[in-house]
């Protein structure tokens, strides 16, 4: 049978009968338990050992460092069985790109032998963005296709027309970068040399990239040889049959783990990503402000299934956050893989066991060929935000107190960029990973992580600033510092976020460019606040050499804005706003720049906060004195560097909180009256977004 | 199967269990009973008499009132229907310009009035902070979470609970 046949059969049978390839029985699982386990865990291992080994083959720090990568085994219709840990965001992804190459029947042409290799990174086929590189290889038996090996890696620089691997500027496909649009880019075992003189032009830093492939290779091969020796060992009809139990398994695991955790219902959260290009953008098309809306519905029915919709969603636009289907399902997967399908048995059964609804023409499903995809996460992110308020909302129902979190920082303040090291006259990109230790959300029993979760990747690390260093050689670090009031204000506080002061040093034709959230929307749980706000700080032409140079203070952090600590300590252009996005800008020796890495949102009453637990956030810096006593009515005083609670004027402070709440609210019916009166007279951005929403879907604007 | 006792269940959703107990639990199997535990510790907890049904925050249950599947604050007040979104019994503060924002941001670190405003949903006898919803100027009032609770019973037989 032809791999289109079987694909077509496969999906035939998934219809009509419920079960992945129609398994009503789980034989093997029933009969051996144990050794189904046993060969799972083996399975699993060698995939983890693929990707464990194969990072050390990058020269990248986000792929060896921070460990950007994932590998996966897929049946022979491309249907993932299991996947390494790190981003997990490929669950789904390298599927639709094998099932792609199968549909548009590339086993005729340019067909598909043992020792091929094909490349992805096209969105639109199966990817979340260009700058995660796909290598897939076909896993051969006596003649015979029984599987695919497949790797991603995220890459430093992807070509685009600004540097680094997340652009900002791009507004078509054509200013995206390098595309690989499922193309076999080797054959007998070995990569064309065409394809990588192509790429190695393509990109601004080659060494990385090629280091990268090979990476990839090295652990489909990895992955290839584990596979082999399997089925040498337990026969190939064992292998076949086992690789589907385990896919249909891992379709009733997370039925069951959705029954055995949550409530049946509809669940809902909305999220937005606050976009003010408007007369900043170099392109007029370009130049306006976007709000992004993404309305999340959650419906779990009662036989355990979980229908996600985003049904009144925004438009998409002339920016890189545009999002394809498949890059919506990797954002989805790398969360559900934190909080209900984290055993390593997630895989395409899990895929099957959910139905999702990302309406097509919106932001989340942009048909449009020649949209650009560079950036997605910067709605993706944001947008899964509203994800686990919902989820933990029936966490919390059930009695899971401990699963319930409220959200999570976005991975915002993206610096990137590039220049010249004057004194090793080479290239230098700005391609900073740091963003990925922001604050987790509070629990409903515990404080959220401080400085170390990103959505993205279930095992971030901010990674050493050395490391950076060596990669981004014209940007040291003066300081990496806690933020104060970064963390969402709660009974249980978001995590705390971080700050980032970097200078240019040795530099030439050097531009940076950075997206910070400085409007943040979505919120806490249960009374708990969003995390705050960011803002943009940088210096020009400052006199810092000469602060240097005579041993004087320099800054190292920003921790109270209100303070202007940089303006009192630098001569120079100091620019503190809230502009939100820096376009690529050059900046010279001795210029500066700071950013924040975000806190997470918190859940419950502030006020409702144990004393106790606030005076260790102000011996900590989480919290200013100021805003314990404003947000959690909590009084205190500095002695000798600690703080000591007046547990009197606490209690005062927060009855009179209760106070103030009851004489300044209203009622609904009069705050209705007021946001109705609002709709006349709205900013523009807000207006368009619901104008995109209502025309996207009438069900939705029925429904406001 | 996994079962913890009435003390430990009540340190842990208290916020007082040790890490390592806490971590225990987090990565251990579930306890198939928790709902009916954690339902009955929270019962003893409320000021009112009607039994919970379903606990749908720190402070508000969905109860059994005559009959009546009611929305009830742990001080005793009714948002009514469940079935209905509870915020609009409640009483809101909205913060839409920066001198609300200020009062609770620090300088640089709010949002600005023209993208975002913030709504403090409070209980109307309690003044309890329920939910905060940050949203842009005119979004309706966000219904979070309707539950399904003949399915949810129908689970809660077939789990064996």
């Amino acid at each position: 049978m032809k791999l289109k046949e079987m694909l077509l059969y496969s999906e035939k049978i998934f219809k009509e009968s419920g079960f992945y390839y129609g398994l009503k029985e789980l034989k093997l699982k029933e009969e051996e338990p144990l050794k189904f386990e046993r060969f799972f865990a083996r399975l699993r291992g060698a995939v983890v050992a693929a990707r464990e080994t194969a990072l050390h083959i990058s020269a990248s720090p986000i792929v060896r460092n921070i460990g950007e990568l994932c590998f996966a085994l897929y049946t022979p219709e491309g249907d993932s069985i299991v996947l390494s840990t790190g981003i997990i965001v490929h669950v789904h992804t390298m599927s639709e790109a094998i099932k792609w190459m199968i549909r548009n029947d590339y086993e005729d042409d340019p067909g598909i032998n043992d020792g091929d290799i094909f490349s992805n990174n096209d969105p639109l086929i199966g990817d979340v963005h260009p700058t995660d590189v796909h290598t897939m290889i076909p896993i051969f038996y006596k003649g015979e296709i029984i599987g695919w090996a497949g790797g991603v890696t995220h890459e430093i620089d992807i070509g685009a027309t600004t540097p680094g691997h997340d652009p900002i500027v791009s507004t078509s496909r054509f200013e995206d970068g390098l595309y690989l649009v499922c193309e076999k880019i080797g054959s007998n075992h070995k990569i064309h040399k065409d394809h990588r003189i192509r790429c190695q032009r393509a990109v601004r830093t080659p060494l990385y990239w090629d280091l990268d492939e090979k990476c990839r290779v090295a652990g489909c091969y990895i992955i290839r040889d584990a596979v082999l020796k399997f089925i040498d060992e337990e026969g190939i009809d064992y292998y076949k049959e086992f690789v589907r139990e385990v896919i249909e398994d891992g379709r009733r695991i997370f039925i069951q783990r959705v029954k055995e955790r949550l409530i049946p219902g509809r669940y809902r959260a909305v999220s937005f990503a606050a976009i003010p290009f408007k007369g900043k953008h170099p392109l007029k098309k370009a130049s306006k402000d976007i709000l992004m809306h993404a309305p999340m519905e959650v419906e779990i029915t009662k036989d355990g299934k979980i229908k996600l919709s985003f049904d009144g969603a925004s438009k998409p636009g002339y920016h890189p956050f545009n999002c394809s289907e498949t890059a919506m399902q990797g954002g989805l997967w790398v969360l559900l893989s934190q909080v209900i399908a984290y055993d390593g048995r997630v895989n395409d059964g899990s895929y099957l066991a959910m139905e999702y609804n990302f309406p097509p023409g919106s932001w989340c499903n942009t048909k449009d060929p020649t949209a650009s995809f560079g950036t997605p996460w910067m709605f993706l992110i944001p947008a899964y935000g509203a994800l686990f308020p919902c989820l933990s909302r029936g966490f919390f129902a059930r009695g899971y107190w401990e699963e319930v979190i409220a959200g999570y920082g976005p991975t915002g303040s993206m610096i990137a960029g590039g220049g010249i090291h004057t004194v090793l006259n080479i290239y230098f990109p700005v391609a900073n990973f740091e963003l990925s230790c922001v604050g987790l959300g509070a629990s409903a029993i515990k404080d959220g992580l401080d400085w170390g979760y990103a959505m993205w990747n279930p095992e971030s690390d901010q990674g050493d600033a050395e490391i950076w260093e060596l990669l981004e050689l014209g940007l040291p670090y003066l300081s990496r510092k806690v933020k104060p009031n970064t963390a969402g204000y709660g009974r249980y506080r978001g995590g705390s976020g971080w700050e980032c002061i970097r200078i240019a040093r040795n530099v030439k034709d050097f531009e940076i460019y950075l997206v910070s959230l400085c409007h943040l929307l979505g919120g806490g749980i249960f009374g708990g606040y969003p995390l705050n706000a960011g803002y943009l700080l940088r210096a020009h032409n400052t006199n810092l050499k000469e602060i240097f140079e005579n041993k004087m203070d320099y800054p190292i952090d920003d921790e109270i804005p209100a303070e202007r600590k940089m303006e009192n300590l630098i001569k120079g252009e100091v620019i503190r706003n809230k502009e939100g996005v820096l376009f690529p800008t050059e900046f010279k020796d001795y210029d500066l720049i700071h950013y924040i890495l975000f806190g997470g949102p918190g859940c419950g009453d502030p006020i409702e906060r144990e004393p106790e637990r606030v005076r260790e956030d102000l011996d900590e810096k989480i919290y200013t004195k100021d805003i314990a006593e404003k947000v959690f009515g909590v009084v205190a005083k500095e002695v000798n560097g600690k703080f000591i609670v007046d547990l009197e004027s606490t209690n005062e402070r927060r009855k009179k909180i209760r106070e103030e709440r009851r004489k300044k609210s209203i009622s609904f019916e009069e705050f209705k009256k007021i946001e109705l009166k609002k709709l006349k007279s709205l900013p523009e951005h807000v207006r368009e977004m619901f104008k995109e929403s209502f025309e996207l879907s009438p069900r939705y604007k029925k429904e406001f | 199967m996994k079962e913890y006792d009435r003390k430990t269940i009540e340190e842990l959703i208290d916020g007082k269990l040790p890490w390592q107990k806490l971590k225990e639990i987090i990565t251990s199997e579930k306890d198939r009973k928790r709902f009916f535990l954690v339902r009955d510790i929270l019962q003893q907890r409320v000021r009112f008499p009607e039994k919970i049904i379903l606990p749908l925050s720190f402070h508000l249950f969905i109860v059994d009132k005559n009959g009546e599947r009611v929305i009830k604050c742990d001080c005793g007040f009714e948002f009514g229907d469940y079935r209905k979104n509870w915020k609009e019994k409640a009483r809101v503060y909205i913060r839409d310009t920066m001198d609300k924002f200020l009062e609770v941001f620090p300088e640089f670190m709010t949002p600005h009035p023209d993208w975002v405003e913030i709504r403090e949903y409070y209980c109307p006898s309690c003044f309890t902070l329920l939910e905060v919803e940050c949203v842009p100027p005119g979004y309706p009032s966000i219904f979070d979470f309707l539950p399904d609770i003949e399915a949810f019973e129908e689970w809660l037989k077939e789990i064996g609970d």
